[in-house]
């Protein structure tokens, strides 16, 4: 899988939405599957997903997909 | 210092020179722009407070009863901007507050509180216990505010691991295996007060368990606990004895001013942060107390820019118990809640307001 499939995937299972929705300007609460508890969820999919571990601050500023895809890369993960 | 530099400095940091530079001119700006923008709040200002606008100091701001929201939907945005409405629990038959966020206000909450959190827990976040249930989240369009106030903390933790099963029960084995899976490690446990001590405190538990390495974040008040004597020293006494548990932060806050919290010092005392100050008034002429004369909380936020919030009378009795001289180097006021007000103190406050605003 690459990086951009293991993205959607995370944001697609914990969000419980289609693949094709996931563009990088979907934005956290722009739609009602993505509220503060599926947030929660989505966090620990990326970061069993990729390994890592996120800080506080970075749970707080994914805003977006695109702003997942920018946090992931200070973890060199790379899109 | 704008708002954003404001949250972002070391919390605790300023003292009260510092607060009227740097704190006191964004108060005025907000009072400024919800006259401009809320006309209910200019209402207030206007008759209650024959419209101050020479504020020089903290004791000069308008304030508005925590009440109003209840009785008024109130907001210095425009509808379609509204990106959220909180509401508060609220006790069956009373109706509930309503707060107006649109996504600004909204995400500086957020930051605010990430600020005095990471402040006591660090940057990362730790495994997570919570005292309470899944069950509370049962109904997702309308959880309680409880719920609510969970999850708010739960961008603080990893592995959220609820103690207590789908009835509310304490289930040990839970407690057991979430400390062998973190042997060792720093964790953070959150809970409302009075669940923490009666469903962790007082459960019966087979074995003994050492909770050193926790940090305990609580808040929800005291009112069910001062019922059956438990008062904050009380509860760290009995953690402590228990489970070896010192580290706790007990936190007051409201749904009126989220992110606006104030948590615990070394003294045991709420501590405000560089961006909120607090005012005790007397609650029969709401002149301002000085140190240790109690009266009715006043809180002032510099975060609420989406409704008039940012200085509300709360219905809770406090003292100030000191400014700027904690012994870890905290600077600021600090307080203590004595309790919530009784209805004939209430009644002043609110004639005032219902003959001048009706």
């Amino acid at each position: 899988m690459t990086n951009t499939d293991k993205l959607e995937t995370a944001f697609s299972e914990a969000l419980m939405i289609e693949k094709s929705l996931i563009i990088d300007d979907l934005t956290y609460q722009s739609i009602p599957e993505w509220d503060s508890i599926s947030h929660m969820v989505l966090i620990s999919e990326l970061e069993s997903m990729f390994d890592i571990s996120l800080d506080t601050e970075d749970v707080i500023d994914m805003s977006s997909v695109l702003k997942a895809k920018e946090i992931l890369n200070k973890y060199d993960i790379l899109f | 210092m704008n708002l954003g530099e404001l949250i972002n400095t070391h919390q605790f940091s300023l003292n009260s020179d510092e607060k009227n530079r740097f704190l006191l001119p964004l108060v005025k700006d907000l009072n400024q722009f919800h006259s401009e923008h809320c006309s209910d709040f200019n209402k207030v200002s206007e008759v209650v407070f024959n419209g101050k606008d020479n504020i020089e100091s903290f004791d000069d701001l308008p304030f508005l009863p925590v009440s109003i929201f209840k009785n008024f939907d109130i907001k210095s945005i425009n509808d379609a901007d509204v990106f959220k409405v909180l509401t508060s629990s609220g006790t069956t038959g009373q109706q509930v507050s309503k707060i107006y966020l649109d996504r600004e206000t909204a995400s500086l909450q957020t930051l605010a509180l990430s600020k005095i959190v990471s402040h006591v827990l660090g940057k990362a976040r730790l495994p997570m216990l919570i005292v309470d249930s899944k069950a509370v989240f049962s109904n997702k369009s309308s959880y309680s505010a409880r719920g609510a106030g969970i999850l708010g903390l739960t961008v603080f933790g990893r592995d959220h691991t609820y103690i207590l099963d789908e009835n509310f029960e304490f289930n040990e084995s839970i407690l057991e295996e979430f400390l062998e899976k973190y042997d060792g490690q720093p964790f953070f446990i959150f809970g409302f007060t009075f669940m923490v001590w009666q469903y962790f405190y007082q459960s019966q538990l087979q074995k003994k368990y050492d909770l050193s390495k926790a940090i305990l974040l609580h808040s929800g008040g005291w009112k069910k606990l001062i019922d059956i004597s438990v008062d904050n020293d009380t509860f760290r006494q009995g953690l402590k004895e228990k489970f070896s548990l010192t580290s706790i932060y007990n936190f007051y806050g409201m749904v009126e001013q989220v992110g606006s919290i104030f948590i615990e010092n070394s003294l045991g005392y709420l501590h405000c942060p560089n961006f909120a100050d607090v005012i005790i008034r007397n609650p029969l002429d709401f002149s301002v107390q000085p140190i240790g004369e109690p009266g009715l909380i006043q809180v002032i936020s510099a975060l609420p820019k989406s409704y008039p919030g940012h200085s509300l009378l709360t219905e809770d009795i406090g003292v100030l118990m000191g400014e700027d001289d904690e012994p870890q180097g905290w600077k600021g006021k600090y307080f203590k809640i004595l309790g919530r007000a009784k209805k004939a103190e209430l009644r002043g406050c609110s004639d005032t307001f219902k003959t001048n605003f009706a």
